[in-house]
């Protein structure tokens, strides 16, 4: 009797232990990288279908458009779907902008701040069509490739992976 | 066979809209546009000028208000030799009321624009020039009757931090042009807000 009462009290500790874990880990961290550290992310070579969303916190259109690729992360999970949302935020705004604004949006697909202030560089390596503007998003996957300088919705974004997925 | 179809339409329309607007070579429309001070400006009203930076631009973008000191500093060096600035803000303000009229005027009196900032109103000119975000800047010159692009792009390589330029694309564009010369690169990229457009 008196262990099972120990057992559960063990229990409820570990727990609320736990609790604290899971509060930690939701001050989250977001990686910063130049264009090169990020460049393989855009051509993985698996079974995945990739779609990489270029944003930023203070782009409007951007900000509406989260929650469909967090829908599609969400739906899409366990389908080999994997979403990643490359910020172009100011760098030195990481910490006081785009690390709040993804607790306060409880976003759960991968975030990265992309901070390589050459653009003119680098925006042809994502795409030779990406004239600069954001919202834009590349989707890629083992046989196919797409570029797109718009803004989604869910079902839009649906209706090209559901053909991706095998 | 139906991802083949898929992708050669979405590589057709990326191409066709790309390839809306100017390219460099191309010949400019002039505008008439209202200005800030209440009064309308065209190219035309400048008959010495050997050319212009036509810059769309607007009061929210944090690329825009990032270069807004060198976009005085571009005027203030090229207008004396033949190429003054002219903003223009292409958004609906019915889509982003930061970008009001209004809110413009309060925006060049508080930076104190020494160059026309001008309003798209209708969102009839930049689909012409085919810009597609701000800033974006279209470098023009007078050739006979004629106002030819001359470059498109990006005003240097570094949004960020105006001390750790390394090209001043648009102002060596312009000291080429004022040299006989073409400028080289004559179009470059950047990151920019898109222009606010009422979505179908």
């Amino acid at each position: 009797m008196i262990k099972n009462y120990l057992i559960a009290i063990a229990l409820l500790f570990s727990y609320l232990g736990f609790q604290g874990q899971i509060v930690a880990a939701e001050n989250r961290e977001i990686k910063m990288m130049s264009f090169d550290e990020f460049e393989p992310m855009l051509y993985q070579e698996n079974d995945s279908i990739y779609i990489v969303n270029f944003w930023a916190t203070w782009c409007a259109p951007c900000v509406r458009e989260i929650p469909a690729f967090e829908s599609l992360n969400e739906k899409y999970k366990d389908q080999k779907v994997k979403v990643l949302l490359v910020s172009l935020d100011f760098p030195n705004q990481l910490e006081s902008r785009v690390i709040p604004f993804v607790e306060r949006m409880n976003m759960k697909s991968e975030v990265l701040l992309l901070n390589d202030p050459n653009s003119n560089r680098w925006i042809p390596l994502v795409s030779e069509e990406w004239t600069g503007a954001i919202p834009a998003t590349v989707i890629y996957s083992k046989d196919f490739r797409g570029f797109y300088e718009q803004e989604f919705h869910f079902e839009e974004l649906e209706e090209i992976i559901k053909p991706l997925l095998n | 066979m139906k991802r083949v179809s898929i992708f050669f339409g979405i590589l057709f329309l990326a191409a066709a809209s790309f390839a809306q607007g100017y390219q460099v070579g191309d010949v400019a429309a002039d505008f008439r546009l209202l200005n800030v001070d209440g009064k309308y400006v065209s190219m035309a009203d400048y008959p010495d000028a050997k050319g212009f930076v036509v810059i769309f631009s607007c009061n929210h973008c944090p690329y825009v208000v990032a270069y807004e000191d060198r976009m005085i500093e571009i005027h203030n060096e090229f207008a004396p030799k033949g190429f003054p600035v002219i903003a223009i803000n292409p958004n609906d303000p019915e889509v982003q009321p930061q970008d009001s009229y209004e809110l413009m005027q309060v925006r060049a009196n508080e930076k104190g624009f020494p160059f026309p900032y001008v309003f798209d109103d209708g969102q009839k000119i930049y689909p012409q020039y085919g810009a597609t975000r701000t800033p974006h800047v279209y470098l023009l010159e007078r050739v006979g009757g004629q106002l030819k692009v001359a470059f498109i792009g990006a005003i240097d390589d570094n949004y960020q931090d105006a001390s750790q330029v390394s090209e001043k694309y648009l102002a060596n564009a312009i000291n080429a042009l004022l040299d006989g010369k073409r400028p080289d690169p004559d179009f470059t990229r950047a990151i920019g807000c898109t222009i606010k457009v009422k979505r179908d």
